[in-house]
């Protein structure tokens, strides 16, 4: 496929690493940003192509991740209720809250459904009047668009029967976050592709300059990922902290204009609580006030939730790149993809479960990457 | 999740007032939200991430930073 197939050459990859081991001549720790990069990393086992010196740890991009647990209990609660039809990206029914998950809830009887895009979930709500349809609006800036998309149109459209539990988060408040971090140690990033294809490079460029920091602006195949390592470590090699765009055939400087104004237009900036981190300021985003009547937080009503993580569980220090999967006692033994104690372990984007799932947990017998050119994209 | 995937428009239509389309990725294709792209012409890829084009991948920088990327890693293969 056109843009995908020259973008996981293993040869032209192999020139990139050899270029990126001739390049350093010290240790550099570097941080991917986004989990979809952290993903295709372990999965095309790209960390192993950089010599020792060149670290990759892994960022706080995972949005399912790091959806508090007051928000999954919150959704629980929604989808128990009379006549509610509970619609979500696939990857959030199976993170478990305080009282289970999504999935196990469906078993039971509640209507709880998968669907590919918002849009369907408004398709759903408008075939349903008699139902409350209720979308899970989760997601980075990636993902906003096509959720204001949905809520705007069921405003537009009269569709009072659709709603949005929005639980959204934004990456440079985080990446600030982790740089403030007492003992950090990332310096340099790779920055989040698709963020960016939105949102432009502006906010990148202030986090750059202000806290002195190389950032690459990367995508999210093989090649695209090496040589945005090679990018980040020739700026630290040459003592430089610029932002830089790796992933021009995609990403336009000032993002996508149509796309940020209704982005901006559906939401508002709050603060948000990560799970796994804690309280950001002005993190995330809620729905403004033009939009309430969809506003499923101010419509269903749900009793004030408060939840304890697992104190074995170290996934805030593996979000903030202080710590790797294997760090952790209970990492591939207590904590697995199917009984997960934390963040980075619920969804196949975070840093745990990619580590798990390509077989670098204790007592693998599989503990390979997959080839370069194996393809399920879709 | 912030998964986009490169795919070809292969129709274009207007759903009330929305601009939509038909965009293939292999040999799949399904209706894609074409509002935020509202320049795209049949023949165009897009980046699609769930169910909603982001931007419209541009042909010609695509071509040039790949040229680039090569005569880079070529070039320091040379020199060491």
């Amino acid at each position: 496929m056109r843009y995908l197939d020259e973008y996981r050459a293993g040869d032209v990859c192999k020139r990139i690493a050899d270029a990126i081991a001739r390049t350093t001549t010290r240790t550099w720790v570097l941080m991917e940003v986004c989990g979809g990069q952290t993903h295709s990393i372990v999965r095309y086992g790209i960390d192993r192509m950089l010599p020792s010196s060149v670290e990759l740890v892994h960022g706080p991009g995972c949005p399912v991740c790091v959806t508090s647990l007051e928000m999954i209990d919150r959704a629980h609660a929604i989808a128990t209720m009379p006549d509610v039809v509970f619609t979500s990206f696939g990857d959030m029914l199976r993170v478990p809250g305080s009282r289970g998950d999504l999935l196990t809830l469906r078993s039971r009887g509640a209507d709880v459904r998968i669907v590919y895009s918002p849009l369907d979930a408004l398709e759903i709500a408008r075939k349903n009047p008699d139902k409350r349809v209720v979308f899970f609006g989760i997601g980075f800036e990636t993902t906003a668009p096509a959720n204001a998309m949905a809520v705007h149109l069921a405003k537009r459209e009269g569709v009072s029967n659709f709603s949005m539990l929005v639980s959204h988060v934004l990456v440079p408040p985080a990446m600030a976050a982790i740089l403030q971090t007492k003992g950090n140690r990332v310096q340099a990033f790779l920055g989040p592709g698709h963020v960016c294809a939105v949102m432009g490079l502006g906010d990148y460029e202030v986090l750059s300059q202000r806290y002195r920091v190389p950032i690459v602006v990367t995508g999210f195949e093989p090649v695209d990922l090496l040589e945005g390592v090679l990018c980040c470590v020739r700026q630290l090699e040459q003592g430089r902290a610029e932002v830089e765009n790796q992933y021009s055939r995609t990403v336009a400087h000032g993002g996508n204009r149509a796309a940020r104004e209704l982005t901006a237009k559906v939401f508002d900036v709050v603060d948000r609580k990560w799970r796994g981190v804690g309280t950001i300021p002005r993190s995330g985003y809620r729905l403004a006030p033009e939009y309430s009547a969809h506003d499923a937080e101010r419509l269903f009503d749900v009793d004030t939730i408060v939840t304890e993580e697992s104190a074995a569980c170290i996934s805030g220090l593996v979000l903030r790149g202080l710590k790797k999967p294997r760090d952790c006692p209970a990492f591939g033994k207590a904590c697995t993809p199917q009984t997960p104690l934390g963040a980075t372990m619920v969804s196949g984007e975070g840093a745990c479960a990619a580590y798990y799932q390509y077989g670098r947990h204790p007592g693998a017998t599989l503990d390979k990457p997959v080839a370069m050119g194996e393809d399920d994209v879709l | 999740m912030c998964l986009g995937i490169p795919g070809e428009v292969m129709e274009i239509s207007e759903e009330d007032g929305v601009l939509t389309g038909k965009v293939r990725f292999g040999g799949v294709s399904r209706e894609v939200c074409l509002a935020c792209v509202p320049d795209v012409v049949v023949g165009d890829y897009v980046l699609v991430h769930v169910g909603f084009a982001l931007t419209k991948i541009d042909a010609e920088e695509a071509a040039r930073t790949y040229e680039i990327l090569l005569e880079l890693a070529g070039a320091e293969e040379g020199l060491s």
